[in-house]
């Protein structure tokens, strides 16, 4: 059973916390001062637009900590509800998780198993099909820190970090004054490729814009030119949108680097292929080792998506869509992932932790859950908690509550809270939900 | 009204440290300790065993092994398939649910230790920068006591004070890195090897004296510094090594130099099967077994020690610090592969493996490992190790046990390996059969005393009341399969194979003094590469759910 | 006029700081209504900034929303992109053939102005 962090209650030590930590995004940039005033977040000094966004929007109000059918309850009451929907529900999906402490999330899972349920992550609409490619070829990868140190060629592929990771390129893979790269951007050759000319492409010193849905073959295409196989030209041309010459002169550089970086995003596992757009560039990335060090890094969109993705591993031996109706762990993407079971009508009850599916789902995902009930947990008012039967007001990880939160390349970093809510943490709520569920389990 | 005594009675016990051999004793527990039986005779235990007949020694302790952190949970990710057709860890009410395969859960692999007997376990490799994902996923680890080893061979620090020839601030260094992450002594693992692994495609280190580009510096120092400076902090375990040249025929020189390099310094050299190879350059043909000349160099130098790392037959999966071993693997194995560089620090990699017994190399391997437990002289200095799960899963360890007692055993299998093994090693020729005491040793006795652990490994009073009681069978690998009872901080928490109570375990690491002023230049180089912030760097005490530490001296 | 086009939802800054600010406020909802045509489609198409059109896809999903011109060249001809959030939700299919992940991004839409 996880222990409590720390949760003394946080007297205001200063007005000023430094090295807090950001955790809007997968950067979960460590270095913000925060100026905390009369109980709001006024100075976030280095964050990013979006951390902006993301400190100055936390600070106290008084919403309830707890609303049962909509209506303002005890949290009690609440924890009890809760554990009759699980308790009693046939198929019982606990979902999301990606923007809490790890600290919750083993509770949450925790919860999974006692109730024989199915747990998912956000993980399943964000990297689960890298993650199903990696488990069929593997990955070669790093910290972002070896990025900062020796990355000399990065590219881009299917992502646009200027607008969803916006430190990155200053704190990881393009300025930063490296070891090995002392120059820093000088020392740099940057490469997108996407369809779109997003802000990304604009910081390119190389931008491929290919044909929309041509990743697989893309991707192919470089690994056989890796190789010294004979493509034609002609399809590459029309597979891609993007001349052989072009591409050949791509494989050129990145056998030319010391040490090639490939970050990627939503480009590759939302569209056609998925997995099998990411086994491609894993593949890539391994086979270009032959010739010289290169890795690759998935861009992770939430601040603890990772560490969903290691809790869950951890805990089950699986990293999402897992099973847990005969009492032990089963994995199986597309069977036990939350877009197939709501969209096939499966799950009869839900416990939604730091997520949103009622914004971000597929339509007949979304109708499926307004028709079940279902638990969520949030620190938000979002479309999730407002067809909630029950909804519980949370602190915000890293604003309010210490913690354990996974940096996008698994690295762990703790959380310095700023200031203190009036709400329960995540794991307080689920800790009493655990409880509840046990005991009506015997 | 309650005496809080818990009395063992007449079970037949092993207790080396003591010279206990198999004999009839009582053995009293209070408030998790084994202490004196009270003095009062009037005073009554609150339970009482009736061990008449039973063997009983102290807790197993796995002094090398990959159970926690990020490679062990990218190696679970990486290996649904095994999982499914394993053994299913089914859910209880008071147990987790869990997979196994080569890699198994985290409450899993507690509750499969524990019902093995084991109530210590260290992880043999972490870089410290993943320091509090391993204290977390140890958390999730229950029914034992763990600590880890701290990956320092590719520190850029290190090498950099190595390089300077400040032994002062590389003993500093040492010491504020172990106290940083909580852990329990340095780790080296193919010392410059995977620095330069990180530099070049297929890059390593293959001498002791090679130089490491850009650090300037030799396997050969970077060995001999950290022991020195690890004996001058007297930390209760030595330096602990993973040899360069691991896996490659002709590496045997690589090992003996490398054991000379070690001086009067400790030394513990892990998985020593891996690096007992003769052979040609690359040859794999001529690849033989070079135990006997090695052996005779750790029997004759007692500052060194030893875990075997023995290979068994069947799948597992390859997971070490060591960058380019686990692309050479995949390589010649053409398997999946995994490989992550940890800034500043240290570089991982994972393979899938399958020992055959068809396989000339396989089967000297897994020779190899058995004529090191046979020929070492002093079994204190020579541990059970499967290197889990590089060599094979720590549940094997029951079926290691018959195959050193049973010599019949052991040559029936000999008959179902490769001919090779005949020619090539000395096995055939080896006849001694292990005693139970040797045993308790090997898997208790000598790796607590080799990690320095006054509380473990034995049965005296002021020990941990970890203690193990098995019932006796001529079946070796049923014998220790299944154990009566295995007791934990004076607790029950399996009985007749079942998990009673999953305690969640202590946590061992060592603190010691240095010299505070270093911090400033540690903070200076970390701020200048590392990628998080230096005072977020460290693990408080507070993060720890049940720390020990263990003192230097 | 009907004519072809392949959709990529994605995230962008004001719909980052939007899920901070509040899915509810203007900013996000704003952000998230808004589709970005390539101004060479917008002109051909006789389409004016603020303008509303109706966007099915193949399995007959469909949503009315207002457009906007893309910035300079950003935007290809025959693509279109609108921040994540509920209007792109409504075009996605359940189908996630069988990887857990529904298509998301590059679906294939019909756009017809709306009169």
């Amino acid at each position: 059973m996880a222990t409590p962090p720390v949760t003394k209650p946080i007297e205001l030590p200063s007005t000023v916390i430094t090295d807090a930590t950001c955790t809007f995004c997968g950067c979960v940039c460590d270095d913000i001062d925060i100026t905390v005033k009369d109980n709001h977040i006024t100075d976030a000094k280095r964050a990013c637009v979006l951390g902006k966004s993301w400190f100055y929007s936390h600070g106290a109000d008084d919403r309830p900590d707890c609303l049962v059918d909509g209506k303002p309850a005890l949290v009690a009451e609440g924890v009890e509800r809760a554990a009759r929907i699980l308790t009693d529900a046939k198929y019982p999906i606990v979902y999301g998780l990606s923007d809490t402490t790890s600290e919750a999330q083993r509770v949450a899972v925790a919860i999974g198993d006692a109730i024989a349920g199915t747990v998912d992550t956000t993980t399943s609409v964000c990297h689960g099909p890298s993650g199903m490619a990696f488990q069929g070829v593997g990955e070669v990868t790093c910290t972002l820190g070896e990025v900062a140190n020796r990355g000399d060629l990065i590219i881009f592929w299917g992502g646009n970090p200027a607008e969803s990771h916006p430190r990155h390129f200053s704190k990881y893979s393009l300025m930063p004054k490296g070891m090995f790269v002392p120059n820093g951007r000088k020392d740099r050759t940057a490469v997108g490729v996407d369809v779109r000319k997003t802000k990304t492409a604009k910081a390119m010193d190389l931008f491929f814009q290919i044909k929309p849905r041509s990743d697989f073959e893309a991707l192919w295409t470089l690994r056989a030119l890796a190789k010294g196989i004979e493509v034609d030209p002609e399809k590459v041309k029309s597979d891609t949108g993007i001349e052989l010459s072009r591409w050949q002169d791509l494989m050129a550089r990145m056998k030319a680097a010391k040490f090639g970086v490939i970050l990627f995003g939503m480009g590759l596992t939302m569209t056609r292929g998925k997995h099998l757009n990411s086994e491609a560039l894993l593949s890539l990335a391994r086979d270009m080792n032959a010739f010289t060090r290169f890795v690759v890094k998935p861009m992770r969109g939430h601040g603890n998506v990772t560490g969903a993705d290691n809790v869950v591993t951890w805990q089950t031996g699986y990293p999402f869509g897992v099973n847990m109706s005969r009492g032990y762990p089963r994995f199986n993407p597309g069977e036990y992932t939350t877009s197939d079971t709501l969209a096939r009508g499966e799950a009869d009850a839900a416990l939604l932790v730091a997520c949103d599916p009622m914004a971000n789902f597929s339509q007949p995902a979304r109708e499926r859950l307004k028709s079940i009930p279902y638990i969520a947990l949030d620190p938000k008012d979002t479309p999730t908690t407002r067809s909630a039967a029950v909804a519980f007001t949370t602190a915000t990880y890293g604003i309010n509550t210490p913690g354990t939160v996974y940096r996008m390349d698994d690295v762990p970093i703790f959380l310095r809270p700023a200031l203190s809510s009036t709400h329960p943490t995540d794991f307080e709520v689920l800790t009493a939900i655990h409880r509840r569920v046990t005991e009506l389990k015997k | 009204m309650s005496s809080g005594y818990f009395k063992i009675a007449g079970g037949t016990v092993y207790d080396p440290r003591h010279g206990v051999d198999g004999q009839v004793r009582d053995i009293w527990i209070r408030d998790g300790r084994i202490v004196e039986p009270p003095s009062d005779a009037s005073v009554r235990p609150d339970r009482t065993l009736d061990a008449s007949g039973l063997v009983v020694m102290p807790g197993g302790v796995d002094m090398h092994c990959h159970i926690a952190g990020p490679k062990v949970n990218a190696a679970r990710k990486m290996r649904p398939e095994q999982k499914r057709k394993a053994e299913k860890i089914v859910r209880t009410s008071n147990t987790r649910s869990g997979t196994m395969g080569s890699v198994p859960s985290t409450f899993a692999t507690g509750y499969k230790y524990a019902g093995l007997g084991y109530t210590t376990a260290f992880d043999a490799a972490i870089p410290p920068l993943a320091a509090r994902h391993v204290h977390e996923e140890f958390e999730d680890t229950p029914c034992l006591d763990k600590g880890f080893f701290v990956l320092m061979g590719n520190n850029h620090f290190v090498m950099e004070s190595i390089h300077r020839k400040e032994p002062e601030k590389l003993r500093s260094f040492i010491a504020w890195l172990l106290g940083a992450a909580k852990g329990f002594t340095p780790k080296v693992v193919n010392p410059g090897g995977v620095e330069i692994w990180k530099q070049l495609p297929s890059g390593n280190v293959h001498g002791l004296d090679e130089n490491v580009a850009h650090f300037d510096v030799t396997a050969r120092q970077i060995i001999e510094q950290i022991a020195r400076a690890v004996d001058a902090l007297k930390l209760p375990h030595s330096v602990h090594l993973h040899c360069n040249n691991l896996g490659m025929p002709g590496n045997w020189r690589t090992t003996l130099e490398t054991m000379k390099t070690f001086g009067d310094s400790r030394g513990h050299l892990a998985h020593i099967q891996f690096h007992s190879y003769g052979g040609g350059e690359g040859d794999e043909n001529t690849f033989n077994s070079k135990v006997v000349e090695l052996v005779e160099y750790v029997n004759t130098h007692p500052n060194l020690t030893v875990d075997v790392g023995q290979v068994l037959f069947g799948e597992t999966t390859t997971m070490t610090a060591d960058g380019p071993l686990g692309y050479y693997l995949s390589n010649a194995f053409k398997s999946k592969w995994f490989s992550s560089d940890t800034e500043m620090e240290s570089g991982c990699g994972i393979a899938p493996i399958e020992y055959k017994n068809t396989s000339l190399v396989h089967s000297l391997q897994w020779a190899i490992g058995l004529e090191w437990y046979l020929l070492a002289k002093d079994p204190w200095r020579v541990v059970m190790s499967t290197d889990h799960p590089n060599g094979g899963s720590f549940l094997a360890y029951p079926q290691i046990i018959q195959l050193l007692m049973d010599r019949t055993y052991r040559q029936d299998m000999l008959k179902l390996v490769h001919p090779a093994v005949l020619e090539r090693s000395t096995l055939a020729d080896l006849t001694r059969e292990y005693t139970l005491f040797e045993i308790c040793i090997i898997t208790r006795s000598g790796p607590a005393r080799i990690l320095g652990l006054a509380n473990k490994g034995h049965l005296g009073p002021g020990a941990d009341a970890d203690i193990t009681i098995y019932t006796p069978n001529d079946d070796k690998t049923k014998m220790f399969e299944l154990p009566r009872m295995v007791i934990k901080s004076g607790v029950a928490i399996v009985e007749h194979g079942e998990v009673r109570e999953p305690l969640t375990g202590k946590l061992l690491y060592v603190a010691p003094e240095y010299d505070t002023s270093i911090e400033t230049d540690i903070a200076e180089w970390f701020e200048k590469y590392y990628s998080i912030r230096f005072r977020n760097y460290g693990v408080p005490l507070d993060y720890l759910h049940d720390p020990e530490e263990i003192a230097c001296d | 006029m009907t004519e072809r086009f392949i959709l990529i939802p994605g995230r962008t800054s004001k719909q980052g700081c939007g899920v901070s600010e509040g899915k509810f406020d203007q900013v996000y909802q704003q952000e998230i209504t808004t589709l970005q045509v390539a101004p060479a489609d917008m002109k051909r198409m006789g389409l004016a900034n603020g303008d509303r059109v109706r966007v099915t896809t193949e399995s007959g999903r469909q949503i009315d929303v207002a457009v906007t011109a893309a910035t300079g060249d950003e935007l290809p001809a025959g693509l279109l992109f609108i921040a994540y959030g509920d209007l792109s939700s409504r075009l996605m299919d359940g189908e996630t053939h069988g990887s857990g992940m529904p298509t998301s991004k590059g679906f294939d839409v019909t756009m017809e102005k709306l009169a």
